[in-house]
């Protein structure tokens, strides 16, 4: 009978309608507190309505693997020897692997003798340019450069903005930790050590001789579990492994906050620096 | 199409192509000669008598169906200029391919328009990237730069203004690499170079009045004259480029009487963002992000099409390891989640532009949210994969599917990979087709607006190089993972859809039994994949290098994508050692040339059903334009 | 609604103590505000593969209407922002600066993803603008390639607290009550490359230059010469922006990096009432000025 395709498909979408509403009655009002596990299944297989996500009160976090602009990795603030240091050899590799050439390396010369170390002097990505393909962390042989998960990038202004410098790139080994612990673990697997292989490698050197034995173990142990953990315990460790905010703080504050943070523990690691230079 | 003029004992249609090469060397010794270049194929053909030849090739060898036919500029390396043809048979196998060699200065190759239709917008392509002229064409246009371009960008003697090195990687981003802009270095700030004798005075933008021409218009648009210098009320409608039914910024120029198009010009190369010259720059590494992005939609297949032919170029190399099966099912995985995504998406949007407006759209929005979640877990980006790898892939499928919490108000998710994979595939994908076919396939107001509409017959669709749904909607049965497997599709049980009527619902039929033929070979991959678990995605266990050697040769890879047959045709020119760079990189994009047919199949139909009609070519622009 | 007109008073602005009790600016700007950042409503019109992100923001799961970007409008007369989701051919910029003029005051242009604020992948390639920037005055700029639906959402907002930023009271803030009509943004022509008809002179220029041999066009061969006409370029470039409306405090604004873009806004902010300041200040001692004349 004529018609009867038409009914059908409105039907359909009658079921679409209620369907979407049977998810809030079955969570009531709970269904944006952060603490149940609704939002798994919410975005998951399971769901059948069509559910929007809260944007910016809820945001879906993104998979380890996730690729937005790089960041260099440096050391954490408490290393014992390397504190602060880049792990960026500036080989150049991730400058010949990137598809539209939107690095800018520029290698580290000791000005004593001239020859070069290993270590960026300067690092520059072009973001308006970058196609976020995640080569440069791919073929990276020092894991150095890492593809950050922070794309709440949005700016006025592209000319003072839009070109990460060495200090904007740069994010302590903690963070790339924390927002991808099972590639860090597999990393580290590779690697064989969760240090820098040059670090490792001169503390093998410095094993021989009675000096510097000490430090590396020391970091190597509970760095080492720490993902473990998180692997058997599921998402629950890993949501509390940034540093949780309090609740209620809108997004902007508390990312703005973040930034400062990260910018100001930036400068007093360069000021650091140039003074161990200057000695 | 047998030949009564050979009479041989097996009929010449029938051949294998080695045979058939056999038979034009044999016959035609005088014109046709082996190209013996190293890793080279096919024939070569002199250009003075190639319609000759390629009518043989078409009407009695049987290869009815123009694949590519593409450019490549020789310059050093013999000076001359290819015409590159990949010629094929409905009925499957492999290609015969043929070339034509001309002079660089005053390049000039016969029009194969006469015999393939097809041949239409690429030969035009070639005229406009490549300045290659073809005599017998009827509308040799540029296509994709607009008239009155200075040059012919895809020539090798041609520098764009940005122009750095003739070679990626660039000597100055390492170990001196001082940031720059590049448009800070140009003097006009822009992305611009001028011939040194512009006229400023005199400058016409002729890139309208040209278009105007081709439709046989003169360029006094006011007033239309026919071709017997009748005043006539056809008007001129210009669709796009900003049209929100053309699916991005493509443009036709209609000439309607009253509601009725009377003809048709597709208009193109609004994105035209010269992936093939940046592609010659690029090494091989460098292009597969690039892929993805020609085919914004199922950025894996395109990732597969162009390692298939930079591994047909190493396979001729002695280091070569073909990659492993459980790789191959892994590609094969991806490539029909895309397949679904893309015929989910094109559906949709088709039924957009026939009005049954935005809700179907959302609906499979969100199934292919849950799809773009997987792929994002597993390759890193939603859309813009970057998965594949020569003779492996970017990494296994991780163990779980798990985000992890990284800004304020962060929700995690965590589910295992193989439990999403088979929830997916055995429940939520079908769910979606059968609702899909419960709210559209009997729908009457859906029938009434597309059976009969943009009839394609099967002849022109097989003389256009019409290619994927739109081909075998008039009735071709004609896949490629069918008629010129690769992978793993041979050992894959499924069917090729194909509807004989050619027109919008036959398409959209096509690509609903597409959708259950892929769940199908979706159901059939995961087994592979448990049984294949921790098996190594890499022969030798260990990722490729980042720059590789390509040896010398020409490769064309194809693959059926979702919107057909997506080809690469990859030439390698290094010495010895083989090439970090391809010397030509060339895409053969469905999109651009499924739309050669447009111009016929909406002849005679109202303006309403043109939306209808280019939504059901499905055409995407980044692949259209390159 | 109850109206505190002591709470109204309190506005950032210098009101003359004769007018103090009848002016209720801050409010009326916010309220002007949240009439505007309320209901942008995008063109419906999409570039590349950003603009697929753009579609999947608008579908349900990310839905941007939640934010008033409620209805996309295919028509630019009713539009009123341009989000240049993709990259910028030389080919399209032209119909896009057309479709731009055609978009009634008030307009914002949002740049998505890295084509559209800086050129991206392909901005080497001969048929690519190097950002949309270029040719129109772009509002935000969301980064990434393409910038996920979230990251879309996020550019989104920020236009948002852009806006808010903003003040009637201030003429910079709102160009379109100024006197006259608005100049429209100048059609590229396009000749044997794009010709962008602001920088016809520079052109004439440089073919005079070629024509007497002095540089050739294709500038990179010759540095020094480009050096010398880089530096006019700037000189150019600085004289024109004196005079164009693109030149928002936002594009000569220098900023310490990494600050989030809102805070930005309270900078520019802050500027812009200085300078609202500055001009009533001279505007007492012009009428100062009168009144003794008299
Ligand atoms: S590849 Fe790694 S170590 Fe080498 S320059 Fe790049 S970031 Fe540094
Ligand atoms: S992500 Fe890709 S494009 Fe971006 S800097 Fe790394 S290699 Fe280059
Ligand atoms: S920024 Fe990336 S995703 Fe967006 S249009 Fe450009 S290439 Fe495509």
């Amino acid at each position: 009978m004529y018609g009867t395709g038409l009914a059908k498909g409105l039907l359909l979408t009658m079921r679409h309608f209620v369907e979407s509403y049977v998810d809030d009655i079955r969570y009531g009002f709970r269904k944006y507190h952060h603490a149940t596990d609704n939002f798994g299944i919410r975005q998951g297989t399971k769901t059948k309505g069509v559910i929007t996500v809260q944007y910016p009160d809820e945001k879906v976090a993104v998979p380890e693997r996730f690729r937005f602009v790089p960041f260099l990795i440096i050391e954490d603030e408490d290393h014992p020897t390397r504190a602060g240091k880049d792990w960026c050899t500036s080989c150049g590799i991730c400058a010949k692997v990137c598809p539209p050439q939107c690095i800018w390396i520029v290698r580290g010369n000791d000005p004593n003798t001239g020859r070069p170390v290993p270590e960026p002097e300067a690092f520059f990505i072009d973001i308006d340019i970058c196609m976020n393909c995640g080569y440069c962390a791919e073929y990276c042989p020092f894991d150095a450069i890492k593809m950050d998960h922070d794309y709440e990038l949005a700016s006025y202004d592209r000319t003072t903005h839009h070109i990460h410098d060495k200090e904007k790139l740069s994010k302590p080994n903690s963070y790339w930790r924390s927002i991808a612990p099972t590639r860090a673990y597999e990393e580290m697997l590779a690697r064989g050590t969760w240090e820098h292989k040059d670090a490792a490698k001169e503390a093998r050197r410095g094993a021989a001789s009675p000096r510097r034995s000490a430090p590396r173990p020391a970091v190597e142990q509970p760095a080492a579990s720490a993902p473990a953990k998180s692997e058997a315990t599921g998402p629950a460790e890993a949501n509390a492994a940034p540093a949780p905010t309090a609740e209620g703080a809108t997004p902007w504050t508390e990312d703005e906050a973040k930034r400062e943070e990260r910018r100001r523990k930036a400068l007093e690691r360069k000021a650091r620096r140039a003074a161990q230079r200057g000695q | 199409m047998d030949n009564p003029g050979l009479a041989p004992e097996k009929r010449l249609d029938a051949t294998t192509v080695e045979e058939a090469i056999a038979y034009l060397r044999l016959e035609y010794a005088d014109v046709v000669s082996t190209d013996d270049r190293e890793g080279y194929q096919g024939l070569i053909v002199d250009s003075k008598r190639l319609v000759q030849i390629a009518r043989v090739i078409h009407d009695d060898l049987g290869f009815d169906y123009l694949s590519s036919a593409t450019a490549v500029d020789y310059l050093g390396a013999g000076d001359q200029m290819e015409m590159v043809y990949h010629a094929y048979r409905t009925s499957g196998g492999g290609a015969l391919v043929f070339k034509a060699q001309t002079d660089r200065e005053k390049a000039e190759i016969p029009s194969l328009t006469s015999i393939w239709r097809g041949a239409d917008f690429q030969e035009r392509e070639a005229w406009d990237l490549m300045g290659i002229r073809f005599p017998g064409h009827p509308n040799l246009k540029r296509i994709l730069m607009w008239e009155g371009f200075h040059g012919h960008p895809l020539r090798k003697d041609w520098r764009e203004a940005y122009y750095e090195e003739d070679q990626k990687p660039f000597d100055n981003r390492w170990p001196g690499g001082h940031v720059h802009r590049a448009e800070e270095k140009n003097v006009f700030g822009k992305n611009v170079t001028y011939p040194p004798d512009i006229d400023l005075g005199r400058l016409m933008d002729s890139s309208e009045t040209a278009v105007y021409q081709s439709l046989g218009l003169g360029v006094d648009v006011e007033r239309i004259m026919d071709k017997d210098g009748f005043e006539t009320n056809e008007l001129v409608v210009n669709m796009g480029p900003h049209h929100p039914s053309t699916h991005g910024v493509f443009r036709m120029v209609l000439t309607v009487d009253g509601e009725t198009v009377t003809s048709l010009e597709p208009v193109m190369g609004y994105l035209h963002r010269n992936h093939e010259k940046i592609g010659e720059r690029n090494t091989y590494l460098h292009n597969i992000p690039f892929t993805d992005r020609l085919d914004y939609i199922s950025s894996m297949g395109n990732n597969h099409g162009y390692v298939l032919a930079v591994e047909q170029l190493m396979s001729l190399g002695r280091k070569y390891n073909p990659p492993t099966y459980r790789c191959e099912a892994l590609r094969v995985l991806m490539v029909e989640l895309s397949r679904i995504v893309n015929h989910l998406w094109a559906i949709g949007f088709w039924l957009n532009d026939i009005g049954a407006f935005f809700t179907p759209v959302l609906y499979f929005v969100q199934e292919r949210e849950r799809i773009l979640d997987f792929f994002e877990a597993v390759a890193g980006s939603r859309m813009m994969c970057n998965y594949m790898r020569f003779g492996g892939l970017f990494g296994d499928l991780p163990e779980r599917l798990k985000s992890v919490s990284n800004l304020t108000n962060d929700r995690v998710r965590d589910y295992n990979t193989m439990q999403f994979l088979t929830e997916m595939i055995n429940e939520r994908i079908p769910r979606t087709i059968d609702d899909l076919e419960r709210l559209l396939t009997q729908n009457e107001i859906l029938i009434e607006r597309s059976v009969g509409v943009g009839v394609l017959s099967r002849e022109d669709a097989i003389n256009y190089s019409a290619a994927g749904p739109l081909l075998r909607g008039s009735g071709v049965d004609y896949d490629i993972r069918r008629a010129d497997p690769y992978s793993i599709y041979p050992e894959l049980d499924f069917d090729v859809a194909v509807e004989a009527e050619g027109d919008m619902y036959a398409r959209y039929r096509v690509r609903v039994t597409e959708l259950r033929e892929s769940v199908r070979i979706l159901k059939q991959i995961l087994p592979r994949l448990e049984a294949t678990a921790g098996e190594s995605i890499w022969a030798d266990g260990k990722p490729g290098a980042y720059a590789p050697r390509v040896p010398h040769g020409e490769a064309y890879g194809r693959v059926e994508n979702g919107k057909g047959e997506l080809g690469y045709y990859v030439v390698s020119a290094g010495g010895r050692g083989g090439s970090s760079n391809p010397w030509r990189y060339h895409v053969r994009a469905p999109s651009f040339i499924n739309l050669t047919p447009m111009g016929i199949m909406s002849r005679g139909y109202k303006v309403a059903d043109i939306v209808g009609i280019l939504g059901s070519i499905d055409i995407v622009l980044g692949e259209t334009d390159r | 609604m109850e109206v505190n007109l002591q709470e109204l008073n309190k506005t950032e602005f210098p009101v003359p103590a004769e007018l103090e009790n009848n002016i209720a600016i801050t409010s009326l700007s916010e309220l002007y505000n949240w009439g505007r950042r309320n209901s942008l409503w995008p063109m419906l019109f999409g570039l590349a593969c950003c603009a697929i992100e753009m579609i999947a923001t608008a579908a349900s799961r990310f839905d941007f209407s939640r934010f008033g970007f409620e209805v996309m409008r295919a028509t630019p007369r009713q539009a009123d922002l341009m989000i240049v989701s993709g990259t910028v051919t030389k080919k399209m910029v032209v119909p896009i600066v057309r479709l731009y003029n055609q978009m009634p005051e008030p307009k914002y242009v949002m740049a998505m993803g890295a084509c559209a604020s800086g050129g991206g992948p392909f901005k080497e390639g001969y048929n690519v603008v190097s950002g949309m920037d270029k040719y129109l005055p772009v509002d935000v700029y969301v980064p990434g390639c393409p910038p996920t639906p979230q990251a879309l959402l996020h550019g989104m907002i920020a236009l948002q607290r852009k806006i808010d930023g903003q003040s009637i009271a201030n003429g910079d803030d709102v160009p379109w009550y100024g006197v006259g009509t608005a100049e429209p943004t100048p059609v590229p022509v396009l000749g044997p490359d794009i010709i962008d008809p602001r920088q016809m002179d520079m052109i004439r220029r440089q073919a005079e230059a070629a024509a007497t041999d002095i540089a050739s066009i294709g500038i990179r061969e010759l540095p020094a010469a480009t050096q010398m006409v880089a530096a006019r370029v700037t000189a150019d470039a600085a004289a024109e922006s004196e005079t164009s409306p693109v030149s928002q405090d936002a594009l000569s604004f220098v900023l310490p990096t990494g600050a989030a873009p809102w805070a930005e806004a309270e900078d520019i902010r802050e500027k812009r009432k200085l300078r609202a300041l500055a001009r009533k200040a001279l505007r007492a001692t012009r009428r100062a000025a009168a009144a003794e004349e008299e």
